[in-house]
């Protein structure tokens, strides 16, 4: 196995043994990422001399004795999250030319654990989208598949983690952003529970929805950057502050005793044979491993997208208020300061970001308020409640990750079947619950095989249970051994693919 | 409302709002219905939401943050202090303090806030409801009810060149400091129930001797943390309806407030005594001119899109807290003023002079309490005390005059063992350092004398030195016994008791 292909877990192992350095570690990712990022675009920014820098100072640290969770494990920022000194663009032109003058709570963790920031990763303009074809300033790629999108919104980082750019990818999930990219590239995609991780440092784009998390080859990997990232921040009031239980040093290998839902409501016979087939297979598989299998019910879950589109967009309509020329990012001159915000934001943000700060600023604007937005509260109350009640006869829910796998380039040019790709991932974000997708398959199509992701999900705090469960899993399956990077992407660059 | 009867002559105003109480009322065809809302900041070491100084001036933009500066991906944190002082705030005024609040989001594009939108409070405010109690001049005690105090965040502040005077038209570029971005702001929201400028003062009073009293602000109108808009309208005496109101902005201080009031009432009646309406507005106050003018009109209100901020959890307050900052009040002004004024008889100057001194009262209290003397403690500690306080810059309480210090010294007045001349110059000595009165008294023989034997003796001494001015008293020109009174008390050093003095040589000249 090649450097760039070792797990998280495996490099820190090495490192933290001296078997090999991080400096070697990181001029072999800084190395990959040159070779096939022109093709793969799953960076916005490389970061060859912070990377190196960081990493001289961990090989320091390890040669003055210390031990670090994550000594030299290479790491794909997603670019809505600020570090300190490195341009971080949100994938909007409004943000291009920013420069981050502070560090994250979460990223700011894993620097202290000997993680190495090799790059800012690209992502839908301000985390809203599917595909990253959102994003204003760069189009990435599938690895498995170069036709094909990485997902969205941390689509950035889900192909950097697939493609062997990174062991470990940050992403930020507000609707299924960590877990649909997750699955469209053959990795796995862990959503915390909302608070687990504190956001300190994450551009927002829906306050009451956003959490970090990772995005990683192994559910080891997953744990190993959850333990090192999780936990009470001072400085987000909405981090909770309760003992964390640590995951690593928790995974089992099997299901036994455990009893798993399966959503009445989310039958997979309606997304086509092929994909019923993988998940049927899927949840055999849970079965093998000692689960016992329950139909559980989430009657309101289908109301969840609509209850999104009103939410996030309202958060968002306030969030995005504060780019507006006066202070940082791009400015766009006028008469007076009205029309220089008017023409900073016309120029600024792009179709989709204008189109949810419309409809957010309607869904709160006096008169449409209780219809809309206080409404859509209420019904999330419900959504919640629905998870309880399943949860009351189940310990974890298994479902898909997202409604199809990773499609081609531009197929979904109308933004409602976008918004459709989330429609399995946004329950579990209004809810506020950990869940994560771990790759269960591939379906054939046109000759390529395109994996698929399988959802679980736990009650809140539960994450412990969550990754135990998929560590069993994916043990048990190794679907990610499947992989194979598409062909082109070491080929020289023709210039027709970028 | 109550009316307590003034019980003493009233002494002048105190200075603080000049022009009081000259015209202060309505004619008597028209009620003028007045509300305000004041914005008033917190003192804390902290701003609102971050770690930032909470401190006035300084270099522009020194004072800020990631978070006040709202960059990207910061966050806020409430300030436990500050809803703290919200509490006692509102235990102050009786207000209920809910078990529950939250803070909102009011969305507007402003370039001096930084998020664009204000962090306030819209329908779960901390304190709800309450009564300013306050009094006029004359002593009458009057009430207006709160509607809610609520707790936000300040702006930064613009200032706006090319234009030559300051103001934003015709100026070329703006320049924004931040510093005060963040810094915590209560607003206080009144019921319409103010009637007149000199009530719109008095309520403006109240609240300000409350907050310094309770340490939760400084309230300096002139470096601006304590600013307010009032809501004026009139009506027919007697009507129950009320009229279209005018917002009033830019009033920079208690005496601005009057003027301002005074000056919208007559607009307001003017307007309507010629057959006009009142237009609902937004005006602003000059200062120079004496007039308020439209700042804008209604049509141009913003729809502030208010919604939880989903930044912040909900404040939930817990009853223990509550009951240690009601339990750590002090005796609050209104019900110090009526003891003062009602029961120990001070004059309403006197009363509101100590009651806006909470340590001057204090120290005043404990004088009453060891000379039972509350007349003679409040001359001595607004007189000659106050006076040597100002000509030394230390405050009465800090002074080497303790309180057993003056009760003695009342004791000794009291009981004619000192004339007032000596007392005067012994509360001089006091202030020096010297130590108790009786001692000195004793020390140097300081008694007054009132040995008929002695004054006799010193009468006749003067009366055989003067004789032009015995022969001019029995002349008749009378007024010159002053004069051998006092000659009188100089020979004896001070020490005869003057009244005996002037009952034995006026038997002597006769």
């Amino acid at each position: 196995m090649s450097t760039v292909e070792r797990s998280g877990v495996d490099v820190a192992r090495a490192v933290n043994a001296r078997e090999i350095s991080a400096r070697e570690v990181t001029d072999a990712t800084l190395g990959q990422i040159d070779a096939v990022d022109e093709r793969l675009g799953a960076y916005l920014t490389r970061l060859h001399d912070m990377a190196r820098a960081a990493a001289d100072r961990v090989d320091a640290r390890i040669a003055g004795g210390e031990k670090l969770a994550m000594a030299g494990v290479p790491v794909a920022v997603k670019d809505n999250m600020c570090l300190a000194g490195t341009r971080t663009t949100c994938g909007s032109k409004i943000l291009e030319n920013w420069i981050a003058p502070y560090t994250g709570t979460a990223v700011q963790r894993i620097l202290d654990a000997g993680g190495i920031p090799v790059g800012k990763s690209n992502m839908d303009e301000f985390a809203m989208g599917s595909s990253c074809e959102n994003s204003a300033l760069l189009q990435t790629r599938n690895p498995l598949d170069l036709s094909r999108v990485p997902g969205g919104s941390s689509g950035g980082s889900a192909a950097a983690v697939s493609a062997h750019l990174a062991a470990v990818g940050l992403g930020s999930d507000t609707g299924g952003s960590i877990r649909e990219p997750g699955a469209f590239c053959g990795v796995v995609g862990f959503k915390p529970t909302y608070g687990r991780v504190s956001r300190y440092g994450l551009i927002a784009f829906a306050s009451s929805l956003d959490q970090i998390g990772p995005l990683t080859r192994t559910v080891e990997d997953a744990a190993l950057a959850y333990d090192v990232m999780a936990g009470y921040d001072p400085m987000d009031s909405t981090s909770i502050d309760r003992p964390l239980e640590p995951t690593f040093s928790a995974l089992r290998d099997d299901l036994r005793g455990k009893r798993i839902g399966i959503v009445k409501e989310f039958e997979t016979g309606k997304l086509g044979a092929a994909i019923d087939a993988v998940y049927k297979q899927a949840y055999r598989d849970l079965e093998k491993l000692g689960a016992e299998l329950i139909e559980v019910s989430l009657p309101t879950a289908d109301y969840g997208l609509a209850t999104y589109y009103l939410i996030a967009p309202a958060e968002c309509s306030s969030n995005l208020a504060r780019f507006d020329g006066v202070r940082y990012g791009l400015r766009v001159e006028g008469n007076d300061v009205g029309e220089m915000y008017e023409a900073t934001r016309a120029a600024g943000f792009g179709p989709e970001v204008k189109r949810r700060i419309l409809i957010g600023t309607y869904a709160l604007s006096s008169g449409y308020y209780d219809a809309y937005y206080v409404k859509a509260q209420k019904v999330r109350t419900l959504i919640g409640d629905d998870f309880k009640k399943a949860f009351a006869t189940c310990d974890l829910i298994a479902c898909p990750a997202a409604s199809s796998p990773a499609f081609v380039s531009g197929a979904k040019s109308d933004p409602y079947s976008m918004y459709l790709m989330d429609y399995y991932t946004i329950p579990m974000s209004l809810a506020g619950l950990p869940a994560l997708s771990v790759p269960c398959g591939s379906v054939s199509v046109e000759g390529k095989s395109v994996p698929m992701g399988l959802q679980l999900c736990a009650p809140i705090f539960a994450e412990r249970e969550l990754l135990s469960a998929a560590h069993a899993y994916e043990k048990a399956t190794m679907h990610y051994k499947n992989n194979k990077l598409d062909v082109s992407l070491h080929r020289a660059p023709t210039g027709n693919l970028v | 409302m109550s009316n307590i009867e003034s019980a003493h002559a009233v002494g002048g105003p105190q200075p603080s709002a000049g022009g009081r109480g000259a015209e202060g009322a309505a004619p008597s065809k028209w009620e003028a219905v007045i509300g305000i809302e004041c914005h008033v900041e917190l003192k804390t070491n902290s701003k609102m939401f971050c770690g930032c100084a909470n401190e006035f001036g300084g270099e522009p933009n020194t004072k800020v943050c990631p978070v006040c500066l709202a960059l990207p991906g910061a966050l806020p944190v409430a300030n436990r202090v500050a809803i703290e002082h919200m509490i006692a705030a509102g235990l102050a005024f009786d207000a209920q303090i809910p078990e529950f609040s939250k803070f909102d989001r009011k969305n507007y594009f402003y370039p001096d806030m930084p998020k664009d939108y204000q962090i306030s409070q819209f329908d779960m405010p901390l304190t709800q409801g309450g009564v300013v109690r306050y009094w006029l001049e004359d002593g009458t005690m009057k009430e207006c009810r709160l509607t809610r105090i609520h707790l936000e965040e300040d702006t930064g502040k613009s200032t706006h060149s090319g234009s030559g005077d300051g103001r934003i038209a015709g100026s070329s570029h703006s320049l924004i400091d931040f510093n005060r971005a963040g810094v915590p702001l209560m607003e206080c929201v009144s019921e319409p129930e103010i009637h007149n400028a000199d009530e719109a003062v008095g309520y403006l009073e109240a609240l300000k001797r409350t907050f310094v009293q309770l340490g939760v602000s400084d309230v300096k109108m002139e470096e601006g943390s304590l600013r307010c808009d009032a809501n004026v309208s009139i009506r027919p005496v007697g009507a129950k309806e009320l009229g279209t109101k005018a917002e009033i902005k830019n009033m920079n201080s208690f005496r601005s407030v009057h003027r301002a009031i005074e000056s919208e009432i007559a607009r307001q009646i003017e307007i309507v005594e010629s057959g006009g309406r009142v237009v609902q507005e937004t005006r602003g106050w000059d200062e120079v001119t004496g007039t308020t003018h439209t700042m804008r009109s209604k049509e141009q209100a913003h729809d502030y899109r208010y919604f939880p901020d989903p930044d912040l959890v909900p404040v939930e307050v817990d009853r223990a807290t509550v009951e240690r900052i009601r339990k750590d009040m002090p005796e609050l002004p209104p019900a110090r003023f009526a003891r003062y004024h009602c029961e120990f008889k001070l004059s309403v100057a006197q009363a509101t002079q100590l009651v806006e001194n909470a340590p001057l009262a204090e120290y005043f209290d404990a004088c009453v309490n060891a000379s039972k003397n509350a007349q003679q403690s409040v001359n001595f500690v607004l007189g000659d005390l106050s006076r040597l306080a100002n000509e030394s810059d230390t405050p009465v309480y800090e002074s080497p005059v303790k309180p057993q210090h003056v009760a003695e010294l009342i004791t000794l007045v009291e009981s004619n063992t000192i004339n007032s001349k000596i007392a005067k110059e012994l509360v001089g000595r006091m202030w020096k350092g010297e130590g108790a009165p009786k001692s000195i008294v004793e020390k140097e023989g300081l008694a007054q004398t009132s040995d008929p034997g002695a004054i006799d003796g010193f009468i006749d001494g003067v009366l055989a030195a003067n004789e032009k001015s015995v022969a001019d008293y029995k002349g008749g020109k009378t007024n010159v016994m002053g004069f051998l009174v006092g000659q009188v008390m100089k020979a004896s050093r001070g020490k005869a008791n003057p009244a005996l003095v002037q009952e034995r040589m006026k038997e002597k000249l006769t």
